[in-house]
């Protein structure tokens, strides 16, 4: 009896490989398909009849390839803004963005939810890295002149990234409501009531207030969670698709 | 079937007129089906390979209408129906037959041009994929790894009373606040470097107008990139480390460090500077 069901089991995956159902889900070519050899024409349909063709081209120039090129930093911000985007999603369940519940819902996060001081250390460690590494990316791609012709508006496109990184990141740092993102977010917020002429109506709408408040922290939530990162999704689509359009990956130098 | 509006019907005849060499209302009186078609040569005909197909189903479907003789008849499948318009009946003609025409031809030109240059080429699966995957992986390790030994800090709750003494904001701003402690704010201020570094910054391809990529041939910009990359890289260590109460210099061996973003990672002694 137990043994036949061991042999059940073990006939699954040979069962399920090549089954109607999966076979409704892969679509030709995919390298998880039944009969899939390694082929030049495969190894095109796997991007091809891929939702990856969304990103990816077929083909990719040779040099491009080699991890020394791009050293992986655009995509690597992209993959730390989903990352982010994840572990964020399992933040949200815990945490009211209200002074009277924020700090005790982040304490009660990292004492008493499963995972829940390891998920908010991966946010807060990641969101640190995507601002290095989109740094470095823009470092990256100046020194190869990769803005030049016909680069340029990929660049504007990414300097609007680079802002709405630190955007993003900035409205999070407010959110846990202790001392740090309290008196941090009102020295950031100081400077720019410094923007000459309209200084303090800068400052005004950034706060909701006129000093960091129960009002600021409901904004920068509602920032943080939803307008930025829609905001920057769009603008990583057509960041995407100007490399695409724009030839491709630079280079060789 | 619906009547085709007054001024698409005009676009077509003007079209029909221009092709077949005859006067608009000519071409109108036929389209509406009041004047038998000029047997002259059809747009189709003439028309190259593409659109061959699309003129034998304009001259099939008659055929086969009879067939469907007393009913709406059916214009040809949903493929044939995009390169073929059904136009207003034919009033002279047997009933349910209808005249089918081409409405325009256009030629087909890339929409892109793109210059065919060869080029070395690989497979993206699975050569880029490979590595893109192995970084993705090596990245989420590190994150886990770090943030396993690392906890975020997160200090008392939030008190407008006790302002703490240094406020520093975040480490990627705090390169603007070195700035502001040796500047006037309103005249040499943070802001004016923002704005004008963010407009400055996405001026870049613009004002850049050397066309090579070959870093021999760029010192200037490269120089200027670079200073801009350590110049920041110090103001920010100098923000970080070496900024005490009141925001004045300190040497972190000395007093310790006063950066709570680093808090829980700074060796017991030197973390606890105030
Ligand atoms: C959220 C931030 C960003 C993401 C997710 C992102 C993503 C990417 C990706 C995946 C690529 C393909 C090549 C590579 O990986 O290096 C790329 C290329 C490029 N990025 Fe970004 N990027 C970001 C920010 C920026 C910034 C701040 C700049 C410059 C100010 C920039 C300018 C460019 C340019 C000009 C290219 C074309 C480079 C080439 O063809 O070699 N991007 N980006």
């Amino acid at each position: 009896m137990v043994q036949k069901l061991l042999d059940r089991v073990k006939e699954l995956p040979s069962a399920l490989h090549g089954s109607k159902v999966v076979d409704s889900i892969l679509r030709p070519g995919s390298p998880m398909k039944a009969g899939y050899s390694d082929s030049p024409r495969n190894r095109s349909y796997v991007i091809m009849n891929n939702v990856l063709y969304h990103l990816h081209p077929v083909k990719v120039k040779r040099h491009g390839v080699r991890l020394s090129y791009t050293l992986c930093l655009g995509g690597l911000s992209f993959f730390l803004f989903i990352l982010l985007t994840i572990t964020g999603i399992f933040l949200m369940f815990y945490y009211a963005p209200t002074a009277e519940a924020a700090y005790q819902d982040i304490q009660e996060l990292s004492t008493s939810v499963a995972f829940g001081s390891l998920v908010r250390n991966m946010h807060r460690w990641g969101a640190h890295f995507m601002v290095l590494t989109v740094f470095l990316h823009m470092s990256r791609v100046f020194y190869h002149g990769a803005y030049k012709a016909p680069r340029e508006f990929n660049w504007v496109v990414g300097v609007v990234l680079l802002l709405l990184t630190l955007l993003l990141s900035f409205t999070g740092y407010l959110l846990p409501w202790d001392q740090l993102a309290l008196w941090a977010v009102t020295v950031g917020t100081n400077m720019a009531s410094f923007v000459p002429v309209f200084g303090s109506q800068v400052q005004f709408t950034l706060l909701g207030a006129v000093a960091v408040s129960a009002d600021t922290l409901l904004r920068w939530y509602v920032l943080h969670v939803l307008f930025l990162p829609f905001i920057i999704v769009i603008f990583m689509a057509i960041h995407f698709w100007r490399v695409r359009k724009d030839g491709g990956i630079s280079g060789p130098l | 079937m619906a009547e085709l509006p007054e001024h698409l019907l005009r676009r077509s005849a003007e079209a029909k007129a221009k092709a077949l060499g005859i006067s608009v209302e000519e071409a109108m009186a036929q389209l509406k089906g009041e004047a038998p078609p000029t047997p002259a040569p059809t747009p189709a005909a003439a028309a190259p390979e593409p659109e061959a197909q699309s003129a034998a189903v304009a001259t099939a479907a008659p055929e086969a209408a009879p067939e469907t003789n007393g009913h709406a008849p059916v214009v040809g499948d949903p493929t044939k129906a995009t390169s073929v318009r059904p136009v207003a009946p034919a009033v002279g003609g047997p009933e349910g037959v209808r005249t089918q025409r081409l409405l325009t031809v256009v030629k087909a030109k890339a929409i892109q041009q793109t210059k065919a240059e060869p080029q070395d080429k690989v497979n993206t699966w699975p050569h880029l994929m490979i590595v893109e995957f192995a970084s993705l992986l090596a990245v989420t390790g590190v994150l886990i790894i770090l943030s396993i030994i690392l906890q975020a800090p997160l200090l008392e709750a939030a008190n407008f009373n006790a302002t703490p003494n240094p406020s520093k904001a975040p480490w990627y701003f705090l390169g603007l606040q070195e700035l502001l402690s040796y500047f006037d704010p309103q005249i040499a201020g943070v802001s004016i470097p923002t704005i004008v570094g963010l407009l400055g910054f996405m001026a870049i391809p613009y004002v850049d107008k050397n066309p090579s990529n070959k870093p021999s041939d760029r010192k200037v910009a490269i120089f200027m990139y670079t200073f801009f990359l350590m110049g920041s890289a110090v103001l920010t260590i100098i923000g970080v480390l070496f900024r005490g109460p009141g925001f004045n210099f300190t040497y972190p061996w000395n007093d310790g460090i006063f950066f709570d973003d680093l808090k829980d990672w700074v060796p017991i002694g030197l973390g606890d500077g105030h």
